[in-house]
């Protein structure tokens, strides 16, 4: 139950776009047509969905305060803590050249589509972002962090897609010269941020 | 030292080719950051600070680097030095590196970051990468600065976190817009900025 809580409050309350801000950068770039904005979607909740146990379990079991007692009982005092970026962040780019390696083989089009992107994964700022709060939030067991990492990715496919589909139809209004493009999309983050923010009353559990 | 180039490499980021208005890196960190303006100085002085050198590191080895593995290579010179930046706030700003919280961490992931060292310091000398580092950092703190004045003005009524709106706008019915503290009026301010700059510079307006 408290998953099935923690799941729909990621998706909705703490979205990684609309309250946190994060992967912006492929946000606004990827966003211009539905299907690739879906496509892009999917690669990155995939990647939340692996990187997050591996990242908890090395969090765990390597990088805290006296975490490394399992292999011997004077290793209580390290603290290797101060390495938790690096190693997150070898996990998803390791993890991104497999999504890559695997995309490229199963979908051309795809991989045609996102073509820069897909290797920019690794610095979306939504899955290390997610990792830090992971760190931040102290969850019980892996399980629990693999369903934020889920309901985070889904959040996070949910609101590319839902701009992408936006931007589809104002391609064909008439919108101030200097806003067109970039700030008009800017704008309609922002009004789709208000709109979520509805959802912070909402009390679960 | 300056030669037109090098200038060129300096002061473009700060109008014409800035990296948050132009290339649209590094959206993420520049909306979070930005409810107050101390921690907003503080993250852009440690973005310019880790674009500087990982400019300049990555440079020194550009010819060495296999173009298979630059990504992860980059990646790691980054964190070195964001870890090096962490470690220094918390030791000499404890408040500020608890206001910003994880998103010292995603200076990594600072999309700037990559777009430089790609774009950049792969191709360049070290000397001309490090004033692209600093052009780059500067043009990205202009727009933190600006973002959270505004944001810190409208928001709290405050400047630095001194009160600079008088007691007697209060008295007379004048009230602190709490909307502009909440993340999505910084999308919409950063908006409103871009306007007006590519109003100005019209040869950036898009088609569409």
């Amino acid at each position: 139950m408290e998953e099935l809580n923690l799941f729909v409050k990621s998706i909705f309350i703490d979205n990684m776009i609309f309250a946190y801000f994060l992967g912006m950068c492929s946000f606004i770039a990827v966003s211009k047509n539905v299907s690739t904005a879906f496509g892009l979607g999917l690669a990155v909740t995939f990647m939340l969905v692996v990187t997050m146990p591996i990242n908890f379990l090395l969090d765990r079991y390597v990088l805290q305060p006296g975490a490394l007692t399992w292999i011997s009982e004077d290793l209580k005092d390290v603290d290797l803590s101060f390495l938790g970026l690096i190693m997150f962040i070898a996990v998803i780019a390791s993890g991104t050249q497999l999504v890559e390696m695997a995309v490229e083989k199963f979908s051309p089009s795809l991989y045609a589509s996102l073509g820069i992107f897909l290797p920019l994964i690794a610095v979306n700022c939504a899955i290390l972002g997610g990792a830090l709060f992971m760190q931040q939030k102290d969850f019980p067991s892996a399980m629990t962090a693999t369903v934020y990492g889920l309901g985070s990715g889904i959040g996070w496919l949910l609101a590319i897609v839902g701009i992408a589909a936006i931007r589809e139809k104002i391609a064909y209004s008439n919108i101030p010269a200097p806003l067109r493009g970039v700030g008009i999309t800017f704008i309609i983050t922002g009004l789709m941020g208000i709109a979520f923010m509805s959802f912070l009353g909402i009390k679960l559990g | 030292m300056l030669s037109k180039k090098n200038k060129e490499a300096l002061f473009n980021p700060l109008s014409k080719d800035n990296p948050v208005l132009v290339q649209i890196l590094g959206i993420c960190s520049t909306l979070a950051v930005t409810v107050k303006l101390e921690p907003a100085i503080v993250m852009g002085i440690s973005v310019i600070a880790v674009l500087a050198f990982s400019n300049v590191i990555i440079s020194l080895i550009r010819n060495t680097i296999p173009s298979t593995i630059r990504i992860i290579v980059q990646l790691v010179v980054v964190a070195a030095l964001v870890i090096i930046v962490q470690q220094f706030l918390v030791a000499f700003n404890y408040e500020v590196s608890k206001q910003l919280s994880v998103f010292i961490g995603l200076i990594i992931t600072n999309c700037i970051l990559m777009g430089r060292l790609e774009a950049f310091a792969l191709t360049n000398k070290p000397w001309p990468s490090f004033l692209d580092g600093i052009g780059n950092g500067l043009g990205y703190t202009i727009i933190l600065v600006v973002v959270a004045f505004f944001r810190e003005l409208l928001g709290s009524g405050t400047v630095l976190g001194f009160k600079v709106i008088p007691q007697w706008c209060y008295d007379h019915g004048y009230e602190d817009n709490g909307l502009m503290i909440l993340p999505p009026m910084a999308l919409i301010t950063v908006a409103c900025i871009v306007w007006f700059h590519r109003a100005r510079n019209t040869e950036l307006q898009e088609t569409n």
